[in-house]
């Protein structure tokens, strides 16, 4: 039987990794393929060589879950065929095209697990495509992967538990964070009180994160709303109004982030079908509490399934590794499987507390000005895309992509597709959830031309 | 001036490379981007209105930091290991 399965998990995050380790278990060899040079994902991402720090320097507090989850990797290493380096950048017919350097080639699946994690959900507003503005997944990647600060004199903005971790470990590694500027209100955070019940570690350790910002004199800023990101060449400083007064801070580098944004591209070629998180304010693969997709055979973890975090990645790469099992007709500990989907149903409940701590700036769009650049690829204005709905009815995102070019350069609507929704929905005042998403296209990131020519011709 | 600053790994070996032309050096484990940044403070200039760029996401999805080697050959920064001997250039012509 497990010889006729050959399973394909995209990705070696926390949810890839839990996902093959629980085939291998079942003695299936699963092929595992990652973008990155090593495994851990974004969040337990290892160094490309080692250094000074220790593992207590880089994870904190989450250390013995980074170790474990590498010590787990490299135990299976030699019972999984792992692909790193490696882009899936096409799926088609129960294969996918990959690009490993300039080398090209098809690899063919039984069954598909989708890990393929997040990235920030970011906003534009003036200034933000300036040198020294990076997100707040890449400020923490500069620091734990590469032993850099983004400046001299940092700003971290935004919204999301993110927000706070990235300062404090900023602020631990001995950078100087110039000040934490919060876009929900202070009143907000009363919600994560509810939370103390469902995930007390976790709540206390962002009171603690605060608290030590706080203690050593970082400026943390309630109800911020930001006005630009100052500087012609690079940053030069932040303005931002608060309690309806503007304030300004000079700084070098701001990092800056809304909570995060799935991945679902592959889930989209491979004919998934959606639905509206309105929580996340976006779409994402329809999925059962044990990640299976509405294709048979497709199974869906982590944070590209909807964002739930680290932990619960682990818990749905498990979940989702089982489910496989199980649908192979393969015996599967169902008393386990109770243990995840309980684990992860409290996670659910979890997020629900940190979306309320944690909003979306609903009054961004309203305050955003037509003159700033929506999309960063193809430099198109959020003007633009107003005067799209206004001079040619558009109401729908891929209408709005083939006219005005949003969403079509070289990030595919990773980086603008958020902003993109709240600027067509407001404009011709539809909800988020009615002007569609966009369409995911092959390549999915750029590939070289070489290798899309030779993709032709096969 | 660098965008970035070192804050750790200031011991590790030197990785000598060429950034538009003249010798500079990263240190083992830097990416292309952060040997450059911590040297200079941008990675290229946007296609359409020529503003200075360099990098955002870090991780592989914004594709804002690509820099060109004297091949004429594209990296993405953020995701590529320097290498000894590597030849970059700072990408300095809009497309359009």
């Amino acid at each position: 039987m497990s010889d006729a399965i050959r399973p394909l998990i995209v990705g070696a995050g926390p949810a890839g990794i839990r996902a093959a380790q629980t085939l291998v278990n079942a003695g299936i060899r699963p092929v595992v393929i990652d973008e990155a040079p090593s495994s851990g994902g974004q969040i337990y991402r290892q160094r490309l060589v080692p250094d000074e720090r220790s593992a207590k320097d880089l994870y904190g507090s989450e250390a013995a879950k980074a170790i474990a989850l590498h010590g787990t990797f490299a135990r299976i290493c030699d019972r999984i065929d792992y692909l790193p380096e490696t882009l899936v950048w096409n799926l088609r017919d129960k294969a996918v095209d990959v690009v490993t350097g300039q080398r090209t080639r098809r690899i063919a699946f039984s069954h598909l697990i989708l890990a393929t994690g997040a990235t920030d959900r970011v906003l534009p507003f003036p200034g933000w495509t300036l040198p020294g503005v990076f997100t707040l997944g890449g400020s923490q990647i500069a620091l734990k992967s590469q032993g850099c600060a983004i400046g001299e004199k940092v700003v971290f903005l935004g919204s999301g538990p993110l927000l706070y971790l990235v300062a404090w470990q900023y602020m631990k590694a001995g950078a100087d964070v110039a000040a934490v500027l919060d876009t929900a209100p202070f009143s907000a955070k009363f919600h994560l009180l509810r939370g103390l019940f469902a995930q007390p570690s976790v709540v206390l350790r962002g009171f603690r994160f605060a608290a030590e910002l706080m203690a050593r004199g970082v400026a943390v800023h309630f109800g911020v709303q930001p006005v630009r990101i100052d500087g012609t060449t690079r940053v030069e400083g932040i303005s931002w109004r608060e309690r309806g007064k503007e304030h300004r801070l000079a700084c070098d580098a701001v990092g800056y982030g809304f909570s995060l944004r799935s991945e679902t591209q592959l889930a989209d070629l491979a004919g998934c079908r959606n639905i509206f998180d309105a929580r996340d304010r976006a779409w994402r693969p329809e999925r059962d509490s044990a990640g299976r997709t509405s294709v048979s055979g497709v199974y869906i973890a982590g944070d590209g399934a909807g964002i739930a975090g680290a932990d619960a990645a682990e818990l749905a790469g498990e979940r989702a590794g089982l489910a496989l099992l199980d649908d192979a007709g393969l015996p599967v500990d169902h008393a386990r499987i109770g243990v995840l989907e309980r684990k992860l149903a409290s996670i659910q409940k979890f997020r629900n507390v940190l979306e309320s701590a944690f909003p979306f700036p609903e009054s961004w769009v309203t305050s955003i000005a037509d003159d700033v650049t929506l999309c960063r690829c193809e430099e198109i204005a959020v003007g633009d895309a107003r005067a799209a709905v206004r001079d040619q009815g558009v109401s729908e995102l891929n209408r709005l992509k083939a006219l005005t070019r949003v969403g079509m350069g070289r990030c595919q609507g990773r980086m603008c597709a958020s902003a993109a929704v709240e600027v067509l929905a407001s404009a011709c005042g539809r909800s988020p959830d009615a002007v569609g998403r966009l369409r995911a296209q092959p390549p999915i990131k750029p590939i070289p031309l070489a290798v899309a020519a030779e993709g032709e011709a096969a | 001036m660098a965008l970035l600053k070192r804050l750790s790994r200031h011991e590790l070996p030197l990785v000598p490379f060429t950034l538009n032309g003249e010798a500079c050096s990263g240190r083992a484990g830097d990416t292309v981007l952060t040997a450059i940044l911590t040297q200079a403070d941008r990675l290229r200039l946007s296609d359409f209105s020529g503003n200075p760029r360099a990098g955002f996401c870090q991780m592989g999805a914004c594709q804002d930091c690509w820099v060109l080697t004297s091949s004429g050959a594209r990296i993405r920064a953020c995701s590529t290991a320097l290498e000894t001997g590597m030849d970059l250039q700072t990408i300095t012509e809009p497309r359009s």
